[in-house]
């Protein structure tokens, strides 16, 4: 039965696929992305990942179509049509799918238990974590235990991605002069926003609730630090769309923004370096607490935290570049 | 008792499933940009309060049948909220509702 | 037979592969690519997390009566690049908005017309 769902979702996927290729409309094709990613979060949890369907919807669905727009109300809308199909492209294309087909040939069927990937390393995690680490969820105990390492780079790739698109899209100085001149079609434009406004006011507290409970519960349900962040960044990102990008600004000050950028990179890396100092190794968290699970629960709380930090942070400050640019 | 709750979350499942289908078919066919906002409201709120209570009545007096309540209030006070907005985005960007041309001669 | 069902998921992760690598290649719009590029990527992430499922398992988190669960390794190598994924889609989108205002075009024949003529 699982099959003939899997099946026909992998079925819409490819031809949301094929008509975000033939689509010459960028807006249509943002938004088909959006559909795209939605599509692959409902395939992810039929697929037993339900961590990673929470993280595709919220930031596939979420924050991937409100950049992709941001982006196109910057430049242009309409892509430039092909006269006619890309041959050698489409050829390079067919071929390489062709060997990749030929190479499944020789993977194990899909679900199958004795597969080389579920033989060495899946069944030790899920054997020791219940008594190692003692949390429910095994992918929150790996992410942040046992593979706890990766993740503290994957921070660092995030916290180096907002500095790149700070340094490309820093705040402009002349849009100052023209805030005077812009202000009246402002107020026009939230008059006819009145229910937009009444619904956010109700939704944003709900949804940054919500983010938090996310966070901390990441440990016995789905959830954790980045979908945690996402989600939060998401309400700010409703604020501002609703109400305008100035009085985000003067809510969330840009510095304060960027200092916590860098204070959740740093709560990570300080745990790490607080195991050291207490006779362990770098982010073995055993050695925070007297009792090795219960250091283990001290430590995963404060780098989830760090986590979340830092990719809601991360995630609102680029949305405010893309939005603080004008178009020229 | 039981057998009844199960035909009755059956029947409202295959009716929501099939309002989602009308909908989608709605929003293919429908000629105007306005009436296609039509049809797509009716998948954001009958279509998907059928499948939710649907699942409710399924899964009894449980923690998960009131994530399901709160899941359907929440999808009840958005999606029509965001079916005004595309509306009024494209009312206020200039697009006319196409209007039926009969009247104007008679 | 049975292994057109077993192996159906890598032959649809595989297409849409191609499809966004067709995408990045035959596409002359930056954004476009950039879309390609997104779609090879989600690709990759169904191919990892389908080769993660075990059958009759449930998700890998511990609950009363379930004793088989799915790898969480794939799952958590696949969280870790979803994140750097729209990490980097962001800095992408973000030199397409600097490219625009400099060359005036993200097509990316007027821009090798533009950068050939001095």
């Amino acid at each position: 039965m699982i099959h003939v769902v899997d099946m026909t979702l992998l079925a819409f996927l490819a031809l949301v696929a094929i008509a975000i290729t033939r689509m010459t409309n960028l807006f249509a094709t943002s938004v088909l992305t959006g559909v795209y990613s939605l599509l692959m979060a409902c395939i992810f949890t039929v697929l037993d990942a339900v961590d990673v369907a929470f993280t595709e919807a919220a930031v596939g669905a979420g924050i991937s179509t409100v950049l992709f727009l941001a982006t196109l109300s910057l430049t242009t809308q309409r892509e430039k049509p092909q006269r006619s199909p890309n041959w050698k492209a489409l050829c390079v294309a067919l071929l390489t799918g062709g060997a990749l087909v030929y190479g499944t040939f020789d993977m194990p069927h899909f679900g199958d238990p004795q597969a080389p990937v579920h033989q060495h390393v899946g069944p030790h995690y899920i054997g020791v974590s219940p008594t190692q680490i003692g949390v429910p969820n095994m992918v929150t105990s790996v992410l942040a235990s046992y593979r706890g390492y990766d993740t503290l780079g994957e921070t660092a790739v995030i916290f180096t991605a907002c500095m790149a698109v700070l340094l490309l899209l820093q705040h402009e100085k002349r849009r100052d002069e023209q805030s005077a001149v812009e202000e009246k079609p402002d107020k026009e434009a939230m008059e006819h926003a009145m229910i937009l406004r009444v619904q956010s006011k109700f939704f944003i507290p709900l949804i940054l609730l919500f983010g938090l409970y996310v966070q901390f519960h990441g440990d016995f349900g789905p959830g954790g630090g980045f979908q945690a962040g996402v989600i939060f960044a998401a309400g700010i990102i409703l604020y501002s769309l609703v109400n305008g990008l100035d009085k985000a600004r003067q809510i969330i000050p840009p510095n304060v923004l960027h200092g916590l950028v860098a204070f959740g990179l740093l709560l990570y890396a300080g745990t790490g370096l607080a195991s050291l100092f207490m006779d362990g190794n770098f982010l073995q968290y055993r050695a925070l607490a007297e009792e090795a699970t219960h250091g283990e629960h001290i430590g995963i709380l404060l780098i989830e935290l760090g986590v979340g930090i830092t990719v809601a942070t991360v995630m609102t400050s680029m949305f405010f570049s893309f939005s603080g640019r004008r178009r020229s | 008792m039981d057998l009844i709750v199960y035909y009755a979350s059956w029947a409202l499942l295959s009716c929501g499933a099939f309002l989602c289908a009308v909908g989608g078919l709605g929003i293919l066919r429908l000629p105007d940009f306005y009436s296609r906002q039509h049809a797509a409201g009716i998948t954001d709120t009958l279509g998907s309060a059928f499948v939710l209570i649907g699942l409710m009545l399924q899964s009894g007096f449980s923690l998960n049948a009131a994530k399901l309540v709160m899941i359907l209030i929440f999808l009840i006070l958005t999606s029509p909220v965001a079916t005004h907005a595309i509306a009024q985005a494209a009312r206020q960007s200039g697009l006319e509702p196409k209007v039926v041309a009969e009247e104007d001669e008679a | 037979m049975s292994d057109a069902l077993g192996l159906y998921n890598y032959w649809i992760a595989i297409f849409l592969m191609m499809v966004g690598f067709y995408n990045v290649i035959a596409s002359g719009n930056l954004v476009k690519k950039l879309i390609g590029l997104s779609i090879f990527q989600t690709s990759v992430f169904l191919l990892y997390i389908t080769m993660g499922k075990v059958k009759d398992g449930t998700a890998p988190i511990l609950g009363d009566g379930y004793d088989t669960f799915s790898n969480p390794l794939p799952h958590v190598l696949i969280l870790t690049a979803i994140v750097v994924g729209i990490a980097t889609t962001a800095v992408g989108l973000a030199l397409v908005v600097r490219i625009q205002e400099h060359f005036g075009t993200i097509e990316e024949d007027e821009l090798i017309a533009q950068e050939d003529s001095p």
